[in-house]
């Protein structure tokens, strides 16, 4: 057998082995959990760290600054306010960057306004266009769904009452569509699972060629 | 008589030669007299520009170029190469192709002055298409233009996001102001809020700790502000009753930001000195590491209450299921629609998602909370109205009232 077969041998059934050890996670907790639960834990923070580097510190800040781009420096000072945190003394300083993220939030309130607002009500009249056919009928049925669903979220107002009634129709109608999403991902996570047993399979295949 | 044979087979066989030769020979002429015969007489007419349309709601630098070419010639045309000139006597760059058939072309310029691919605004622009014909002949169209293109600073088919977001600003500064002036704003209580304390105190008497989990969003995604401020008031509580609170972070500015909500709940109920930094801290920032991460936790230190609020992904169920096999309480809210299912079966309450946003409006009792939360209900009643007014409109044809709702972008 050629060294790079038994190199690709070894790393599936390490890759099998930690399959193997997640999924012990379903009996109990178990020292082979434990030892891919901490293997996956510290790759991830590893690789996170030399992602950042790679995708954001260097093309964001360091390549422009280089280049001249000077005005990159601000950016650049506003991350290393964010170190200030490990003294008590200056602290504070790293709430100046955590403000200024948090704040940039705001600059999407006109896309949200646009894509949960604007164009859910475009899209709901669209459904009740040709009066009086089976389409317009479903149409105003979701219409309707969309109206008491509304109403369930109305903050202001106790679920008393005939608005109380009509906001537990939206409730109804929320579930509906709830049970539907988990029957839907649920179909694809069983996938992922066959996924995973097809991997092992070609693994347990991989190991009969090598012993035959 | 063999040699006879022989001589007889040998002439057959040289005649066979002969006439194979020159039926070839006629085939081969009969391909060239047919591909001649299917030249056009006459070459390909040129193809006539007539517009040049600036693209409205821009930056400008974008323009549609079209132009004519009579119909009979369509198949016989491979492509149109379109060239472009800052003057009729310029030098013609070559921008792109159109199939034949197809008459119009979007030039998208660069706004870059040191880009080949300029196109200024303001400025005049010439343009030419060649036609090119099967046989590889290629016809110029005159020269076509002036055209310009011009950036505009308003995108007029945005209006209506422009007068919800106003709306919206005037109901959120108005109610803001109220609240501060001390007007009491009614918020219904939420199940799942409401349940906050139980859970916390179900902790204290057990003596297990509370597990309180962000998510896997960014500081700025708006369920993980929502959730910093329950997480403040459920810190606060947590150091009152002087029960562990452990809050593992996705996020390393989402940690943070945690951090001083913590401290600042902790130093509120007069307990700083139960503060501690390693109370609220980083696990990884990949996605189902963190999960790993939070089941271990899970397993190890068995909580006897589980909070989770803020944003999640794919690991809602997986992270809820582990919480439900180790008997915990648990109190989840998102505002991912995907995720709810997952919660709403795994979880004791669910806060379902403009909830989480109430939730902190509720427990923080923050007049900006309050006053953007009012703001919401009253954007959901013109909603609500627009929707009833526009179903009607529909019903009886009248289009311009659902048209004047519509964004075209």
């Amino acid at each position: 057998m050629e060294d790079s077969h038994l190199v690709e041998l070894l790393w599936t059934t390490f890759a099998a082995f930690l399959t193997f050890a997640t999924f012990s996670f379903l009996y109990k907790d178990n020292p082979f959990y434990k030892f891919a639960e901490h293997l996956v834990v510290g790759v991830g923070a590893g690789y996170f760290v030399v992602l950042l580097v790679l995708t954001s510190l260097k093309p964001k800040l360091w390549d422009p600054l280089l280049a001249g781009q000077w005005w990159y420096i601000i950016p650049g000072l506003l991350g290393v306010l964010m170190w200030m945190r490990f003294s008590k003394k200056v602290s504070w300083l790293s709430r100046y960057p955590i403000a200024f993220y948090i704040g940039t939030s705001g600059v999407a309130i006109p896309l949200y306004m646009y894509n949960s607002i604007n164009r859910q009500i475009s899209s709901t009249l669209d459904l009740s266009v040709g009066f009086g056919s089976l389409t317009a009928f479903w149409g105003i049925i979701i219409v309707i769904g969309v109206l008491t669903g509304l109403m369930y979220f109305f903050f202001s107002k106790e679920h008393k009452g005939a608005f109380g009634g009509l906001a537990k129709i939206g409730i109804y109608v929320l579930m509906l569509g709830f049970g539907a999403s988990f029957g839907y991902t649920v179909m694809a996570r069983i996938s992922l699972f066959v996924q995973r047993i097809a991997f092992l399979e070609s693994w347990g295949r991989m190991i009969g060629n090598f012993f035959s | 008589m063999k040699d006879r044979l022989k001589l007889v087979v040998f002439l057959t066989v040289i005649a066979f030669i002969i006439q194979a030769t020159v039926a070839f020979a006629q085939s081969e002429g009969e391909t060239a007299d047919s591909v001649i015969s299917e030249q056009p007489v006459t070459p390909p007419p040129k193809p006539v520009i007539v517009s040049g349309e600036d693209i409205p709601n821009d930056n400008g630098h974008k323009l549609k170029l079209n132009w004519e070419y009579p119909a009979e010639w369509n198949d016989s045309i491979v492509r149109f190469e379109i060239y472009r000139a800052d003057s009729p006597d310029g030098d013609f760059r070559r921008l792109g192709e159109a199939a034949g058939g197809i008459f119009s072309y979007l030039d998208i310029g660069s706004k870059k002055k040191d880009d080949p691919n300029y196109m200024p605004n303001d400025q005049n622009l010439y343009y030419r298409v060649d036609a090119v014909s099967k046989s590889g002949v290629t016809v110029q169209s005159e020269i076509g233009g002036p055209f310009q293109t011009s950036g505009q600073w308003f995108h007029k088919g945005k209006v209506p996001v422009l007068i919800g977001v106003v709306l919206f600003a005037i109901f959120t500064i108005y109610f803001i102001r109220s609240a501060r002036k001390g007007k009491d704003l009614y918020i219904r209580p939420l199940a799942g809020i409401e349940a906050v304390d139980e859970a916390i105190g179900r902790a204290t008497e057990m003596g297990k700790p509370i597990l309180y989990v962000l998510g896997i969003g960014g500081a700025s995604d708006i369920a993980t502000i929502a959730s910093f401020t329950i997480l403040g008031r459920v810190a606060k509580k947590v150091a009152e009753y002087q029960t562990a609170l452990t809050v593992p972070c996705y996020d390393p500015i989402v940690m943070s930001v945690a951090q001083d909500v913590v401290r600042s709940a902790y130093l509120e109920a007069g307990r700083p000195d139960q503060y501690s930094d390693d109370l609220v801290f980083f696990v990884t920032n990949a996605q189902f590491a963190y999960v790993a991460g939070i089941n271990g936790i899970m397993v190890r230190d068995l909580p006897a209450t589980n909070f989770y609020l803020g944003y999640f992904a794919a690991e809602s169920l997986i992270l809820a299921e582990t919480g439900n096999s180790i008997g915990a309480i648990q109190i989840a809210g998102t505002d991912q629609i995907t995720q709810i299912p997952f919660f709403v079966v795994a979880c004791d309450y669910t806060l379902i998602g403009e909830e989480l946003y109430a939730a902190s409006a509720y427990l923080g009792r923050d007049p900006l909370l309050l006053g953007a939360l009012k703001a919401e209900d009253w954007g959901k009643a013109i909603a609500m109205v627009l929707i009833i007014v526009g179903v009607l409109a529909t019903a009886f044809g009248w289009d311009a009232f659902r048209e004047f709702l519509r964004v075209n972008l």
